[in-house]
């Protein structure tokens, strides 16, 4: 890319109008790219080292779109041609690329739900792919030969007696009873509960047994239920044999707004008891939790198959746009490719959106005022738990619905796809794009996935085929080391990412040109006129308790000197 | 206006009891009392480390008193986390400024409107009627708020690169947007020159005047202290030693010696300076 690129800018209004330039430089790598897949003159082929280097010049014009002051239905139209025409139609020809772009999208989404959690809130989470595993494993598990395998096992253990449900119960009535008691004390003798005493101490108490006794009785109705389907289905072999591949396919779209719950409540439940952990420790917290899902998914293998992982995942058929493809020329192995292209489109859009209007929202503002100051911002007003465990929940549930479309496009999922380095990956590109950047964060993504599955993959299939390598060179074997490197020389010279957002920007070189001016005695009469023209047009601002001035206090008021 | 009404207006609007807080052995803040009439202007002085801060910060709920209570208009606040009592009607400012650095005047205006606004996470997602009405009450708030304060010109600005005074200023205006009834101002002029504090001393007056929003200080610019304040509490060592007026507490010999040291307060200082300012070089 050209050194302009590197120092992008977001054009002003006063900047050249280069709609002709966009066009020229779409048209141009356009045409590199068709030319060099071949699809010109099929005795042409550039090596596939160039060829990565020229799709990834070739979507860099939509970062151009972004970027450059352009005609705007000059930029739609670069938008849509890019992304509607040239690369479904170099995706039929090369297949990779197809994969490519949607593991771009994933990884964009993933990368924007992180950054609404680290980037706009400022809680670093190291686990947040464990949000992607829950999605991956809920369509996995349902969506595959898994379930079959589920329901077709033993009976397990039915909770229906008496005896099953009787501990769970009555720990719940005690905590609750007590938590009474003591709710009837505080009420009785306002104050008692507030010194740090044994009322308290038993309320807590309360508490923790009405927690522990409605987990219990969770656990026990999960189990009926499960052993409900399992008993359905042990009594009709048709219906268990039709399960071979999965539930009907077209549950997919359910478990795609499924997803959303299910990430978003697993982010609440993470979230709730890490939360009051700051920095360091909220990092590591989460680190560990990351870790704990995955082993989850290494260790229930019966619903997960363990480390095997599950195959066979299937998507919902959409009988409409495979004739469109196949009507277009697509073999019908690209057909999954072709839908799942487009939905991925959709779901990214959609997220976007979210992601821009949460942050320009009063939400949007109490995030970042948390991660500037958490006791100013909670002096304002921002109640600290819950609006982080919205940052955790929303950021959760982008992960989730992409999970549940990296499965289906996998085919298989398995823990080794949702390791820590996964989720460093991810804060990867979050910190290379700009953190707290929308557009930022989607050019991160783009290019780490780029670097990752096009760039150093196809340089280690060269240089393979040449004679006498040393495959101790394999750069395929180095992409961390490649990333690393990258890293440190980011931190070094451009710390805010490659498109920094604004505010990340002023922060980052605020003392670079401008020099502070140490008071404000030039503003004379500033305030005096200030003070002047406030008071009539301010109903908004007057206290809710006020009394005007006017009214009688018995205190003295003359204030100066007697 | 009838009798018992201008009784209720002319109360107290906020009423602290026996507020008391210890860090380990250390008796930070002892039975502390205070009254503060509505629309007044109190002072809680003291020399450093006496326990005033530690004293806002239990009206504000940071900490949890050890003892004693704090009532708002007759509404208990203790146990109260610091957001629900802002959201009660008590805003502050802080000691060393506490702006948030990488946002605008303006938006620093706009987190204090916080409490206030009533749109929730799904309005703000399908951008609702209910949402864009509060927007644009929150920025009109904040137009409002920043003319108050005298920084319009200053709104898009980054807070951080603001002048200090201003800082101070768009402080005690962000604190305003939650809509206080009381507001409660930690040193508003420490670190200020002559010009930056009376211009302050002006804002703090009109404050209560036109906003009628009780105003509560801790200070130690004495001179500002004595001129602005309708009454004065003083603590030394967690403990309330006098209140009273400005000049009853002024002369008073507890806090003479409090400010000065016992031989000072009963030698030639006070013989130097006495019918001057008293403790207002201190």
């Amino acid at each position: 890319m050209t050194a302009s690129l590197l120092r992008p800018k977001k054009a002003g209004p006063d900047a050249p109008d280069r709609t002709l330039w966009l066009v020229a430089y779409t048209l141009l790598t356009g045409l590199l790219l068709f030319w060099g897949s071949g699809r010109l003159d099929p005795g042409t082929k550039f090596n596939s080292v160039v060829l990565s280097f020229v799709f990834a010049a070739f979507l860099g014009s939509l970062l151009l779109a972004y970027q450059w002051r352009a005609n705007g239905a000059v930029k739609v139209l670069v938008g849509v041609f890019v992304l509607i025409f040239v690369v479904p139609d170099i995706g039929r020809g090369n297949g990779s690329f197809f994969d490519l772009a949607i593991q771009m999208c994933i990884f964009a989404a993933l990368a924007l739900g992180l950054n609404i959690v680290v980037g706009q809130a400022g809680l670093l989470d190291l686990g947040y792919v464990a949000f992607f595993a829950v999605g991956a494993y809920l369509w996995g598990i349902f969506g595959s030969g898994q379930f079959q395998g589920i329901v077709k096992s033993d009976l397990p253990f039915v909770p229906l007696g008496v005896g099953d449900w009787l501990i769970p119960l009555l720990l719940t009535l005690a905590g609750v009873a007590g938590y009474l008691w003591m709710k009837a004390i505080d009420r009785a003798h306002p104050g008692s509960l507030k010194p740090r005493g044994g009322q308290r101490a038993a309320r807590a108490f309360s508490v923790l047994l009405i927690v522990i006794g409605v987990v219990g009785i969770l656990v026990l109705v999960a189990t009926l239920i499960n052993a409900a389907i399992t008993s359905h289905y042990n009594g009709q072999p048709a219906a268990l044999s039709a399960l071979a591949s999965g539930i009907n396919p077209n549950f997919f779209w359910l478990f795609i707004i499924l997803a959303v719950a299910v990430a978003a409540i697993a982010g609440v439940l993470i979230g709730l008891p890490v939360l009051k952990l700051k920095g360091d420790y909220l990092a590591i917290v989460t680190l560990g939790l990351g870790e704990v899902i995955r082993v989850f998914a290494n260790n229930l293998t019966k619903y997960t198959s363990g480390p095997q992982g599950i195959s066979g995942v299937t998507t919902a058929p959409v009988s409409l746009l495979d004739k469109l493809a196949g009507a277009l020329g697509f073999p019908p192995e690209q057909f999954k490719l072709f839908f799942l292209y487009f939905l991925v489109l959709l779901v990214i859009g959609v997220v976007i959106t979210v992601n821009v209007r949460l942050s320009r929202s009063n939400i949007g503002r109490a995030w970042v005022a948390i991660r500037e100051d958490e006791i100013a911002a909670q002096a304002m007003g921002v109640p600290l738990v819950r609006t982080k465990i919205m940052a955790f929940a929303t950021g959760a549930s982008f992960a989730g619905v992409m999970g549940v479309i990296f499965a289906a496009k996998q085919q298989f999922i398995s823990p080794e796809s949702f390791t820590f380095f996964q989720s460093i990956s991810v804060l990867t590109m979050v910190i290379l794009g700009g953190m707290g950047n929308i557009a930022g964060v989607i050019l991160g993504a783009a290019v780490v996935t780029l670097l990752n599955l096009s760039i150093l993959t196809a340089l280690s299939e060269t240089l393979q085929a040449l004679p006498n390598f040393n495959s101790n060179l394999d750069p395929a074997k180095y992409n961390r080391l490649i990333f690393g490197a990258i890293l440190v020389l980011m931190m070094l010279f451009r710390p805010e990412g490659l498109l920094p957002s604004a505010r990340q920007k002023i922060m980052m070189h605020e003392n670079d040109d401008t020099d502070p001016a140490l008071d404000s005695l030039n503003d004379d009469g500033a305030i005096g006129g200030a003070l002047g023209t406030g008071a009539p047009g301010m109903p908004d601002v007057t206290s809710p308790g006020q009394a005007t001035s006017a009214e009688n206090t018995p205190i003295d008021r003359t204030g100066g000197r007697q | 206006m009838s009798a018992l009404l201008s009784k209720a207006a002319a109360g107290s609007v906020l009423s602290v009891k026996a507020l008391t807080k210890t860090f380990g052995g250390l008796l930070a803040v002892n039975a502390v009392d205070l009254e503060v009439p509505r629309a007044s202007i109190v002072s809680v002085i003291g020399p450093n480390g006496a326990g005033k801060t530690t004293f806002f910060n239990m009206i504000t709920g940071i900490y949890e008193p050890d003892a004693g209570s704090i009532e708002l208009d007759g509404r208990d606040l203790v146990g109260l986390r610091p957001d629900q009592v802002t959201k009660a009607g008590i805003a502050r400012t802080f000691q060393n400024i506490r702006l948030f650095a990488s946002m605008t005047a303006e938006e620093n205006i706009l987190v204090g409107r916080h409490p206030r606004l009533k749109a929730g996470y799904v309005d703000a997602l399908l951008r609702t009627r209910k949402f864009r009405e509060d927007e644009e009450s929150a920025h009109e708030a904040a137009g409002v708020l920043l003319d108050f304060v005298g920084l319009k010109r200053q709104a898009q600005e980054l807070s951080t690169s603001l002048p200090y005074g201003d800082q101070r200023r768009l402080e005690i205006a962000r604190a305003l947007a939650t809509n206080p009834k009381v507001i409660l101002l930690d040193e508003p002029a420490a670190g200020m020159n002559p010009r930056e504090t009376e211009n302050l001393k002006a804002l703090i007056r009109s404050v209560r005047d036109e906003l009628g929003v009780t105003v509560v200080l801790i200070e130690h610019d004495m001179r500002l202290v004595m001129t602005l304040s309708e009454y004065i509490t003083v603590l030394d060592y967690g403990t309330k030693i006098a209140e009273g007026l400005p000049h009853v507490v002024r002369s008073d010999a507890k806090v003479m010696e409090a400010y000065l040291g016992r031989g000072a307060a009963a030698g030639e200082y006070g013989k130097q300076q006495s019918g001057t300012d008293g403790v207002a070089h201190v």
